[in-house]
């Protein structure tokens, strides 16, 4: 345990009904309105590059994602990302993608991620490899997203690694899986969403937000379900830097869908990066109120330095007393 | 082959029926099979599976058959080889993130299901596939398994 490092917010053991000791589940268990935000990561071997793209999100966030090679780019790992910010005291989301590894590799990280005290882990199938700046690599798809959390639940739940070998301490994680709602089969995503749950989807990030009549009608049917009682749903949003750069994103990032009439609202702006910023403030706005959603995340790639303002313009943390923060480390005052 | 395997999702229920019979008669003989040795039998089988499969599913012979949990489309035909549901990155006109000129296998399997009797098992969770299993004849290591020869079975 002298290794286990807390992050603000953290504890070391897992309140009653909670599987983690991490912020974001306590949070959304509570009935906050979360927020998360993606850390694009660097190309360099230097950690300040890490802190200070963590720094600016970390005040407004129960959680920073750490990405794992998305969009099958090269970049610093997200086991080593969640090590730096574990480090300063950050708590952290790893990406886990199916793409790059095969179970035994991810197996042997997420033991090592929670011993780093990492606290969530969000499965991931991954994008291809031709997606990315190395379109020769060899793509690995082991594991899938479904079977990967049904990995991570045995390890955690039973003890037991996939071949049914013990471990001697099992990890404590909050498990999250991706959703798609603006992908097709549109009919299908709910269903596949069901899939996730039942195998061991606790929380889930969705893919970008831009059409909220997709998402609505996606979730009408998740709530008809019952999965919004078994699973918290953060959906994804995120700036748009210009009309230029949506286009760009809808042609070439696998699964981003950006209706014309977005594009067409940049591109009747004066300033493209100022309506960029306020179509977002207007997206979480408007997707907070739709019954079942508990929370957003917030891609801002290249954009970090927005994601305070964003968040706080939008009001989603209105209701968290300001001391927060400082409230929870202290384990008198850690009701929240 | 495509078109073969686009045409078979589009008749997956008269697919399914018959699959239902070819299964209720291979069983059937199960213990006719025994008798003959089902290692000895595995090339054979192999070769047919291979064969009937491949013309009708672009069956890819992982080892461990589950067209009939996945629309009677072949899941392996998936850039990523996905068994448990299509990824995020489908395109808006159904199409494959990678082969761009490809149906997504998942917007097939969805559509068959939703054809066949027995569509409901899409949501059954697969477990990861045992690579060994490669190139091996699945229906021979189903007998198998119901004649209780554990051994040839995994």
């Amino acid at each position: 345990m002298s290794v286990h490092r807390i992050g603000f917010g953290d504890s070391y053991r897992p309140r009653e009904g909670h599987v983690s000791g991490g912020r974001l589940e306590r949070v959304l268990r509570s009935g906050r309105f979360a927020v998360t935000a993606e850390l694009n990561p660097p190309d360099s071997a230097d950690p300040d590059e890490t802190y200070r793209r963590a720094l600016v999100l970390s005040e407004v966030c129960d959680a920073i994602n750490a990405t794992d090679a998305s969009g099958a780019n090269c970049h610093m790992s997200s086991l080593g990302i969640c090590a730096l910010l574990k480090a300063a005291g950050y708590s952290a989301v790893m990406q886990i993608s199916c793409r790059d590894r095969n179970r035994i590799a991810i197996q042997g990280d997420v033991l090592g991620a929670a011993a780093l005290g990492v606290n969530n882990v969000l499965c991931l199938t991954g994008d291809s490899v031709e997606a990315g700046d190395q379109p020769g690599a060899k793509p690995v798809f082991d594991l899938d997203s479904i079977s990967l959390l049904d990995t991570i639940r045995g390890m955690r739940d039973d003890g037991r690694f996939l071949s049914g070998r013990a471990i001697k301490t099992p990890p404590r994680l909050f498990l999250g899986a991706a959703s798609n709602p603006f992908a097709p089969p549109f009919d299908y995503r709910p269903q596949r969403l069901a899939k996730k749950i039942a195998a061991g989807a606790q929380f889930v990030q969705t893919q970008y937000c831009f059409d909220v009549p997709r998402l609505r009608s996606f979730m009408t049917e998740v709530r008809d379900m019952g999965l919004h009682e078994s699973c918290f749903i953060l959906v994804g949003v995120g700036p748009l830097a210009s009309s230029r750069a949506a286009r760009w994103m809808r042609a070439n990032v696998p699964g981003v869908h950006i209706p014309d009439a977005v594009i067409a609202r940049l591109e009747g702006a004066a300033d493209e990066k100022r309506e960029g910023k306020q179509l977002c403030i207007d997206l979480i706005q408007e997707i907070r109120e739709i019954e079942g959603v508990r929370g957003v995340h917030v891609m801002a790639y290249r954009q970090e330095e927005l994601v305070n303002d964003i968040i706080h313009q939008s009001g989603v943390l209105k209701s968290r007393a300001p001391s927060i923060r400082a409230a929870s480390v202290t384990p008198k005052t850690e009701t929240n | 082959m495509y078109l073969m395997r686009r045409i078979a999702t589009r008749n997956a229920r008269s697919l399914e029926l018959i699959y239902l019979a070819f299964d209720s008669v291979i069983l059937a003989f199960a213990p006719v099979l025994k008798l003959c040795g089902f290692e000895r039998l595995e090339r054979p089988a192999a070769w047919f599976e291979s064969w009937s499969k491949g013309a009708l599913f672009d069956c890819r012979m992982c080892g461990r058959c589950v067209l009939s949990k996945t629309g009677m489309t072949c899941p392996m035909n998936c850039p990523k080889q996905l068994r448990n549901g299509p990824c995020g990155g489908v395109r808006q006109n159904g199409n494959c993130e990678v082969a761009a000129e490809m149906k997504c296998v998942w917007i097939d399997a969805w559509a068959g299901a939703g054809r066949m009797r027995r569509g409901g098992r899409l949501a059954t969770l697969m477990a990861p596939l045992d690579h060994r299993l490669k190139g091996s004849s699945a229906w021979l290591r189903r007998l198998a398994e119901r004649a209780g020869e554990g051994g040839a079975a995994r």
